[in-house]
């Protein structure tokens, strides 16, 4: 409960600080940009990150079920390890060694972000597929379950906390990743920032900051009701117990 | 019916499980795997549902070889209730239950009737309890609907791997009496695994005591606690094996199973003649149905004309799965030598006398002094 005031009066702070800058006609010499222009840069920066968590997902979660399967466990090891070293690289260097491989533009952009998103995910998933009690599948096993089976109605519902909680950490660093998009010719909120750092204006780059902290806010409070949302019951009860 | 032929289990790293492992254990047996931990008793039963591939032998099952069986397809025929309970935390009790139903395909119905009436068998009230979640119910309950969903499609066989494990003790005897009520109804074919040998005793037929991976002995409780093979079964019994016995020696063992009868409306001089005959100083008395209405005791003979008006009613009695030692109290406590072996609906399985019980223990006595 405390912990949603403070993020709500957070939040309040940013949206009221954006809507301030906004308002301003010029800060300097500089104007600031417009609502047409703060709202498509939103938007595009949204997208960004919607896309690049999608993939990122979509490639960490098989990976994760398949580096757990009994036959393919040797592989964990070197998944997670890679995909450990793909997070120590700096997130800048990522998007930046982009460009001259895949040329300027979004493409770029969203490649470096699924590479920079995919190891929370990947993570969480191989956690919380990896930690279910051994005793759990075995009884699975033991009463006739396929591998599909255990893996459908066994693994993954109990995972699924530990995954989502995944999904959200990634999407949170990815809201403040997708800044650097706009260095390799990608679009979104970067643009203002970088802006206002180039003209050395505190209040230009706040214009860009505030709303992306503030989306990486509200897309973590949303994904964390979901993550809810999708707790089994029977493990809900378990939380509230211990 | 269950037969190991020369079952060997090496795993990847070399270590021997189990050596060369040969045992049958009959249709509607219930037999105990026991042993010190380590000593492959786990791993016995586990091959039995091939969840440990063996490295040699043959394991049948009503004589089919296992391993011509699809995997699965064998699984979902015999009952698997482990250790650690394995219940489906995501579950509710009547899913968790309605497991392997669902796996054969039954229909829901079927499926939901079968978990109400499962819950019922363990004492588990399944209105209450059918929607709960595994995380709201007790140890005690937990292990309760282990046993419940093992029993899910009714399979002919259950394996059970220390099931009362983890519970404190009293609700441990508790479940062991209730478990042994069950199994009286169900009459299936059960290997039970434990490194208790108070609870072997008190729920095999036959126990296979096993070292090292060999089995070291399998035969009836009292052959293994009276006539042990050899050192390492004596000293897993222990010293006070003649103590001991009155306490793991069930009724049933010593009972008499067919004993001579009386009706309540015979007249006490034929009754007096059967005593005599026998070689009895009291026989049981019956009504038609074979219940157990009380004793007529031989000193009592000439107080009346049938056995009706002489009739003792007012006795103990015990059940077949009792053990010695609370049949040796009921008996002290009743004055009387003879204690009647009854089923839950008073029906007379038998009848023990005192003289048994002595002597069962005066062969453990012989055996120690010809030592």
């Amino acid at each position: 409960m405390r912990r949603q005031v403070v993020l709500i009066t957070i939040l309040a702070i940013l949206m009221g600080l954006t809507v301030w800058i906004t308002s301003l006609d010029k800060i300097g010499i500089y104007d600031v940009f417009s609502w047409s222009d703060l709202l498509s840069d939103a938007r595009a920066h949204l997208k960004m990150v919607l896309i690049a968590e999608l993939i990122a997902t979509s490639i960490a979660v098989p990976l994760a079920i398949l580096v757990t399967r009994p036959g393919l466990k040797r592989l964990a090891t070197p998944v997670i390890f890679g995909a450990n070293v793909g997070q120590t690289l700096p997130s800048l260097a990522v998007i930046a060694i982009m460009a001259p491989l895949l040329g300027f533009g979004l493409q770029s952009a969203i490649v470096a972000l699924v590479i920079y998103g995919l190891l929370p995910i990947l993570r969480n998933s191989y956690a919380g597929i990896n930690n279910i009690e051994p005793a759990i599948i075995e009884a699975g096993r033991g009463m006739g379950m396929t591998n599909g089976q255990i893996a459908r109605k066994i693994e993954l519902p109990l995972a699924l906390p530990v995954i989502m909680a995944g999904i959200r950490i990634s999407t949170v660093i990815t809201v403040g990743t997708a800044e650097l998009a706009v260095l390799v010719g990608g679009k979104g909120l970067g643009r203002i920032t970088f802006t206002g750092v180039l003209a050395r204006q505190p209040l230009l780059i706040l214009q860009g900051a505030a709303p992306t902290a503030a989306m990486a806010i509200i897309l973590g409070f949303i994904l964390e009701r979901i993550e809810k949302w999708m707790t089994p019951r029977g493990l809900q009860l378990k939380a509230g117990v211990s | 019916m269950i037969r190991l032929d020369q079952v060997t289990k090496i795993y990847p790293d070399g270590t021997q499980a189990v050596k060369k492992v040969s045992l049958e254990v009959g249709e509607g047996e219930l037999c105990v795997l026991l042993g010190p931990s380590g000593c492959g008793k786990t791993t016995t039963m586990k091959v039995i549902n091939r969840i440990v591939p063996i490295t040699s032998g043959k394991i049948y099952i009503d004589g089919a070889d296992i391993t011509k069986i699809d995997e699965d397809e064998l699984r979902r025929n015999i009952g698997y209730a482990i250790q650690e309970i394995g219940l489906f935390p995501h579950m509710t009790v009547g899913q968790n239950i309605q497991v392997v139903p669902a796996l054969k395909g039954w229909p829901k119905d079927k499926r939901n009737g079968r978990a109400e009436e499962l819950l019922e068998l363990v004492g588990m009230n399944s209105a209450e309890f059918m929607n709960k979640y595994p995380s709201e119910l007790s140890g005690g309950q937990r292990q309760r609907v282990g046993v419940a969903r093992a029993l899910g499609a009714d399979p002919p066989i259950l394996l059970m791997d220390e099931p009362f494990g983890a519970i404190d003790p009293i609700t441990r005897v508790r479940l062991q009496d209730e478990f042994l009520k069950i199994e009286q109804e169900i009459r299936k074919t059960i290997i039970f695994v434990t490194h208790d040998i108070y609870e072997a005793i008190k729920m095999g037929d036959k126990i296979a005591l096993m070292n090292e991976g060999r089995l070291v002995q399998y035969d009836t409780p009292s052959n293994l606690l009276f006539k042990p093979k050899n050192e390492f079964v004596e000293q897993f019994v222990g010293a006070d094996r003649a103590l001991k016995g009155l306490q793991l020696i069930r009724v049933k063992e010593l009972m008499t199973g067919t004993p001579p009868l009386a009706k309540a409306d015979e007249r006490v001089v034929t009754v007096q003649a059967r005593m005599e005959r026998e070689g009895v100083d009291c026989l049981a008395v019956v009504d038609n149905e074979g219940k157990f209405l009380g004793w007529v005791d031989r000193a009592n003979v000439e107080k009346g004309e049938t056995v009706r008006d002489i009739i003792n009613r007012s006795v103990a009695t015990a059940t077949a799965n009792a053990v010695l030692s609370e049949a040796l109290s009921l008996m002290l406590s009743s004055g009387f030598k003879t204690l009647a072996i009854v089923d839950e609906i008073n029906k007379l399985e038998g009848v023990l006398s005192f003289d048994a019980i002595q002597l069962a223990l005066s062969e453990v006595a012989q055996r120690r002094g010809s030592e």
